[in-house]
């Protein structure tokens, strides 16, 4: 077990910089997850702390060992692949048992590792096939295995579950959360889809552009986005973000509809200025089908029209229009709504959130 | 009348199996009647004698027959293994090339665009004792005073024609092995290095299972190839001296057209055959095996 450090981390290609000098320290035994959009530099990043690309500045310490200009195989890491990996002329049972094969283990104790792994993981019953004859979540366990049974200082996992059909993905998640409680060690996943990163992390690294946005746990990121684009990439669906301008204590938005402005910002906010303001789904919604506010002085009703609707069944997401555009609510206990109705809404301003339309960071202190 | 009209069917499958039986069945079924007569080029009527099997009691205790057969067989393990040593090199640095790969894979097929004969006359010229390339390569270099008699010599002979043999072929081998470093997932290779592999036991124990079945299509080629081996020999020492490289086949078409003895001949080509059915059936027990074993879904 270690914990890992990433210093300036720079990674170019030619001219191109991919990754802009990240800082980032994992605890032992934390679980992190890198998230962002295709092309943030997340899997290269990871990538990096694997060996199998070379880094172009800065440092990468495992356990407080600069591992720079180690290769893989001296770095004692195991990575779960997004397209599996696994060697397909080789038994799930040799599979397993490769690295220590390599490592020149003894066969009893390979036996014996092997064997814990395959009863974590359940796959007893499939020692002897070989990855083709494996369907694509039973392939996504061996390769788990394979990397348990090195019991290595990190596990590195990429997009592990992006090959999965949705249901396996749901189930695999909760195998992975199950797993990371058992064997207990760091782990650094990278994903580029969000629910998989708050369900599983411990903390939560938002990236975009090879750039870092945010850490946090999931619940800071979801409650205290630092950034607009850590407002609109957390939480689906996504919270509703419109420009505005500050006027005479109100939020002013481009169509001539306005907001009181949430008491939180008044101290940091002057008039003219140009803000994104934010509010989630769940702190819009139809009056009495929503959470308790923490401040009810600060929940603003407005009568809207309804767009569209979407029946989930536990609740319904509600499409308004208010100053032209389209605003998502969340409708808990729904009643039937169609389009075109006209209904109240509460607009819970304590929960809002306000972020500088020139910076995109976060307004709050 | 209706009843000798042909059927449609019948009648459209008729041009095929005319051609077909012309130039395949017919020859097929008179050479391998001629190998049980006495036939001989000379004397047509010995066509219609009968003999039984007396040809093929006469070729297999014959000692010189075996002696060819025996070095066909040492030719074709020589040349495959090396060519498959040599194919699986040039392939990996090939494949390691990030640029001009298509450069290096068109010259890589050049010695595959001449004809043996040609290959021949000109391995014949490089080895000649006298005004030959080689040994005056080695004279200049001060390596040996006396000329190296390289197609006298029964051994030295055999090792001029399997060079010459791998020198035209190896790219067979090597373009297949590439087509199947080229076709290989990445990530496995990565695996194996996070997994603690060292570069040479990634390659003994991912990347090699993974090419042996490319490997095998080659050998399998090439088996058949190297089994009917005639021109480059023909050409180098015409299975001389003294019958010193007769392979199989050089020592068939003498007995055929230098002998004018065609059943003896046809009876050691029935025979010869068997060889090549033999090694094929091999090479593709191995293919199948290998194509298992890499769950490969072609």
């Amino acid at each position: 077990m270690a914990t890992v450090s990433l210093k300036k981390l720079t990674k170019r290609y030619g001219t191109m910089e991919i990754v802009h000098g990240i800082d980032l320290d994992v605890g032992d035994r934390e679980f992190i997850a890198l998230v962002g959009p295709s092309g943030c530099g997340k899997s290269t990043t990871l990538r990096m702390i694997a060996g199998l690309e070379e880094i172009s500045g800065g440092t990468i310490e495992i356990g407080e060992r600069v591992v720079n200009d180690l290769p893989p195989r001296s770095r004692n890491i195991s990575m779960v692949f997004q397209s599996y990996a696994l060697y397909p002329h080789m038994t799930v049972r040799e599979n397993l048992g490769f690295s220590l094969k390599i490592a020149g283990v003894a066969k009893e104790e390979t036996d014996r590792r092997v064997a814990e792994a395959s009863a974590i993981l359940g796959l007893d019953a499939l020692l002897e096939r070989r990855p083709s004859q494996l369907s694509g979540g039973q392939r996504q366990r061996v390769a788990m295995g394979r990397a348990i049974v090195r019991d290595p200082d990190v596990f590195l996992f990429d997009e592990p579950l992006s090959n999965l059909d949705a249901k396996l993905r749901t189930q695999m998640r909760t195998e992975i959360k199950k797993l990371h409680a058992k064997v207990k060690s760091t782990v650094i996943y990278v994903t580029h889809d969000q629910v998989e990163a708050m369900t599983l992390a411990d903390r939560i690294v938002i990236m975009r552009e090879g750039y870092i946005e945010q850490v946090g746990t999931p619940d800071e990121v979801f409650k205290r986005p630092a950034t607009r684009f850590v407002a609109g990439f957390i939480g689906s669906p996504p919270m509703n973000l419109h420009e505005a301008t500050v006027a005479d204590g109100r939020l002013v938005f481009s169509g001539g509809g306005s907001l009181p402005l949430p008491g939180r910002f008044k101290a940091t906010v002057s008039a003219g200025d140009k803000v994104v303001f934010g509010l989630r789904p769940d702190d819009l919604y139809p009056v009495g089908h929503g959470l308790q506010s923490g401040d009810a002085a600060d929940v603003h009703e407005l009568e809207l029209p309804v767009t569209v609707t979407e029946p989930l069944g536990n609740e319904t997401l509600v499409f308004s229009e208010f100053d032209g555009r389209d605003w998502v609510s969340r409708m808990l206990n729904p009643k039937p709504l169609k389009a075109g109705d006209r209904v109240a809404m509460s607009f819970d301003l304590s929960q809002a959130h306000l972020f500088s339309a020139e910076t995109g960071k976060s307004l709050r202190t | 009348m209706k009843a000798r009209r042909l059927s449609a069917p019948t009648l459209l499958l008729l041009p095929a199996v005319i051609v077909l039986a012309a130039v395949v069945v017919v020859p097929l079924i008179l050479s391998f009647y001629s190998s049980f007569t006495p036939f001989r080029l000379t004397r047509p009527e010995t066509f219609f004698t009968f003999i039984g099997l007396r040809n093929y009691q006469r070729i297999l205790s014959d000692w010189n027959f075996w002696v060819a057969f025996g070095r066909t067989v040492l030719l074709l393990t020589v040349a495959l293994n090396l060519e498959m040593l040599l194919g699986l090199g040039l392939a990996l640095l090939v494949e390691k090339a990030t640029r001009g790969q298509r450069v290096l894979r068109t010259i890589m097929m050049f010695p595959m665009m001449f004809s043996p004969i040609l290959v021949g006359f000109q391995f014949k010229f490089m080895f000649n004792d006298n005004i030959g390339l080689v040994n005056n390569a080695l004279q200049s270099l001060g390596l040996t005073e006396r000329a190296i008699p390289w197609l006298i010599d029964g051994k030295l002979a055999f090792a001029a024609i399997s060079i010459a043999e791998i020198w035209s072929s190896t790219s067979i081998f090597a373009i297949l092995i590439l087509a199947g470093l080229l076709a290989m997932p990445k990530e496995p290779v990565e695996a194996a290095r996070v997994d603690g592999c060292t570069p040479w036991q990634t390659f003994r124990y991912v990347t090699l299972p993974f090419v042996m079945p490319f490997a095998y299509i080659a050998m399998t080629i090439r088996s058949l190839d190297v089994a009917r081996a005639y021109d480059i020999v023909k050409i180098m020492t015409d299975g001389g001296p003294a019958g010193r490289t007769e392979l199989l086949w050089t020592l068939i078409a003498r007995t055929a057209y230098s002998d004018a003895r065609m059943g003896q001949a046809n009876a050691m080509a029935y025979f010869s055959i068997l060889l090549s059915i033999v090694f094929t059936v091999y090479f593709f027990r191995k293919l199948a095996a290998a194509r298992t074993q890499i769950g490969a879904e072609w």
